[in-house]
C-alpha cells in the first residue's frame, strides 16, 4: 500500500488538476460576475457549470492548425512545457500528514526550478509563432518572470530561516503553533505578488496584453494548443495558491482552537480555496500596470523589502538563539 | 541496480543531447538541447546525492542562464539566413581539430578513472554543508565572485542608463 500510494496521489493530482483547471475558468467567471453585479455564464446545467463541458468540447472541435510561418516542432512543443512543469511541481506539495508524492529535502528548491522551468513554454511559445506581436509578448515574460523569480526565491528564505529546513512537510510542522504569515509578513506580501507576476495572471498579465499586443505570446494558438496554455495559467494558480498556504498559512494545520475538529486535507483545501478567490478578486480590483511601472516596482520595491526582511529575521533568530 | 540504470539513462541523455546541441545549425534548437542535456546533469547529480546542487543545476542554469540566451536570441532574430550561414559554418573539416584534442582528453580520463581503486564513496550533501563549506573555507571565492559580478553589475547599468540633460530630457546616445 505505501508503495502504491504515491503511484494513486499522481494519478489523482493528474486527473485532479485538469478537472480543477477546467471548473476554475467557469468558477473563476462566476465570482468575477457576483462581484460586477452581473450574472457571468449561469445558462447551461445547474448554476452554469455545463459551461466548462461545452467550452472543452468547443476547443477540442477546433481545427488543430499551425501558421505555415512557423518553427513547427518547437511550436507544437512550447505549449507542453508549462503543464508538465506545473504539473511536476505539485509533486512536493504535502497535502496532509503523509500525504504526499515525494518529501525531498530539498522540495522548496524543486517547487522554484519547475516555476522557472514553465518560462520557457511562454518564451518559445512566443519565438516559434514567427509573428511580432508574440515576439513582444515572449520578451516581455522572459524579462518580467526571471525578474520576479528573484524576488519569489528571497522572499522565501525568511521561511526556509525560521523553519531550518528547505522541505516542506518541516516547513508546514515548524507552523503547529504559530503560523508564518505573521512573522513573515514581508516575506508573504512579496511572495504573492511575486506568485501573480510568475503565474502571468491578470494585474501582471503583460506578456499578453490584449489592448496592445492582441494576445502576445499566444496570438496564433488555437483549439487545444490554446487550452493547453490555459490549463498550465490555471495549474500555476492552483501551484502558486498551495504554496502560499503551505508556506506562510500552516498547511494542513487547522486554525489554533477548531483545528481539529475537521480533516488536515479538509482545512488545506479549504484554505487553497479562499487564496484562490483572493486572486480572482485581485483580478477583478486591479487594473494593469504599465511594463516599466511592472519592472520598477520589482527593483525598487520588492527587492528591498525582501533585502530588509532578511536582515531582520537573520537578526531576530540571532538574538533569539543568544538569549536562550 | 536501479540507481546505476537510471543513471546510464541520464547519463545517455545528457550526451546525445550535447550533441545534438552542438550540431544544429538551428541557435533555438541547440538551445533546446542544451536545456535537455542540463536537465539530465541535474538528474545525475541528484543520483551522485548532491540534491542540492542538482536544484541549483536546474533554477540557475536551466532556468535563468539559459533563459537569457533564448532571450539574446529572440532580439538577434537570426532566422532563415542565420541558419544557413550556421550550416555553412559547420563544414566537417571544422571538426578535425576540436575531435583530435577532445581524442586525447578522453584518453586522459579513461587513465584516471583506471587508476583509481574501488567504488568512489557515495555520501548525501545536504544544502546545509555546502552552505557552511561556502562560508567557511571557500568564503574568498564566494567575496571574488560578487565582486565580479558587483562589476558586472554597475557595468550594465551604466551602458543601460538614460542620459539626463539638466532639463531632465532624455538625450539621445551617450554623451
Amino acid at each position: 500500500m505505501s508503495e502504491l500510494m504515491p503511484v494513486l496521489l499522481a494519478l489523482t493530482i493528474l486527473i485532479g488538476g485538469v478537472a480543477g483547471a477546467a471548473i476554475l475558468t467557469w468558477f473563476e467567471r462566476r465570482l468575477l460576475g457576483v462581484w460586477q453585479d452581473r450574472y457571468g455564464p449561469n445558462r447551461l446545467g445547474p448554476l452554469g457549470i455545463g459551461q466548462v463541458l461545452a467550452d472543452m468540447i468547443k476547443l477540442l472541435f477546433k481545427d488543430d492548425w499551425v501558421p505555415p510561418f512557423a518553427d513547427k516542432v518547437v511550436f507544437i512543443f512550447a505549449p507542453t512545457a508549462i503543464v508538465v512543469a506545473m504539473m511536476m511541481g505539485f509533486a512536493v506539495v504535502p497535502f496532509a500528514p503523509g500525504m504526499m508524492i515525494i518529501d525531498v529535502n530539498i522540495g522548496l528548491l524543486f517547487f522554484l526550478g519547475m516555476t522557472s522551468l514553465a518560462v520557457y513554454s511562454v518564451l518559445l511559445g512566443g519565438l516559434a509563432s514567427n509573428n511580432k506581436y508574440a515576439l513582444l509578448g515572449g520578451l516581455r515574460s522572459a524579462a518580467q518572470m526571471v525578474s520576479y523569480e528573484v524576488f519569489m526565491g528571497l522572499s522565501l528564505m525568511g521561511v526556509v530561516m525560521m523553519s531550518g529546513s528547505f522541505s516542506l512537510v518541516d516547513i508546514v510542522e515548524a507552523q503547529t503553533d504559530v503560523w508564518f504569515c505573521f512573522s513573515q509578513i514581508l516575506g508573504l506580501i512579496v511572495f504573492v505578488i511575486a506568485g501573480i507576476a510568475e503565474s502571468h495572471r491578470l494585474p501582471f498579465d503583460l506578456p499578453e496584453a490584449e489592448h496592445e499586443l492582441t494576445a502576445g505570446f499566444h496570438t496564433e494558438y488555437g483549439g487545444m494548443k490554446f487550452a493547453m496554455f490555459m490549463l498550465g495559467e490555471y495549474l500555476g494558480l492552483m501551484l502558486i495558491s498551495c504554496m502560499i498556504v503551505t508556506l506562510f498559512f500552516g498547511g494542513w494545520h487547522g486554525p489554533a482552537l477548531i483545528g481539529h475538529w475537521l480533516p488536515p486535507l479538509f482545512w488545506f483545501g479549504f484554505k487553497v480555496f479562499i487564496v484562490i478567490c483572493f486572486f480572482v478578486l485581485l483580478r477583478a480590483a486591479i487594473p494593469r500596470p504599465r511594463y516599466d511601472q511592472l519592472m520598477s516596482l520589482g527593483w525598487k520595491v520588492m527587492l528591498p523589502i525582501t533585502l530588509i526582511n532578511l536582515v531582520i529575521t537573520g537578526a531576530v533568530l540571532l538574538w533569539m538563539e543568544g538569549a536562550a | 541496480m536501479l540507481e546505476i540504470t537510471l543513471f546510464y539513462i541520464a547519463a545517455t541523455i545528457a550526451l546525445v543531447a550535447t550533441v545534438l546541441a552542438m550540431t544544429r545549425a538551428n541557435a533555438i534548437h541547440a538551445l533546446i538541447y542544451l536545456i535537455v542535456s542540463l536537465l539530465a546533469v541535474a538528474v545525475i547529480f541528484f543520483l551522485i546525492g548532491a540534491p542540492f546542487a542538482a536544484a541549483l543545476e536546474i533554477v540557475i542554469y536551466a532556468g535563468a542562464i539559459m533563459v537569457l540566451f533564448v532571450f539574446v536570441i529572440m532580439m538577434l532574430n537570426l532566422g532563415e539566413k542565420g541558419d544557413q550561414q550556421e550550416r555553412h559554418w559547420l563544414q566537417p573539416k571544422i571538426w578535425i581539430g576540436p575531435a583530435l584534442l577532445v581524442t586525447l582528453l578522453f584518453i586522459e580520463l579513461l587513465y584516471v578513472i583506471a587508476r583509481v581503486e574501488g567504488p568512489v564513496s557515495v555520501t548525501s550533501v545536504s544544502a546545509k554543508e555546502v552552505g557552511l563549506s561556502l562560508f567557511g573555507p571557500y568564503v574568498l571565492a564566494v567575496e571574488i565572485a560578487s565582486m565580479l559580478l558587483l562589476a558586472g553589475l554597475v557595468g550594465s547599468f551604466h551602458l543601460g542608463r538614460r542620459y539626463l540633460d539638466r532639463d531632465g530630457i532624455e538625450k539621445e546616445g551617450e554623451q
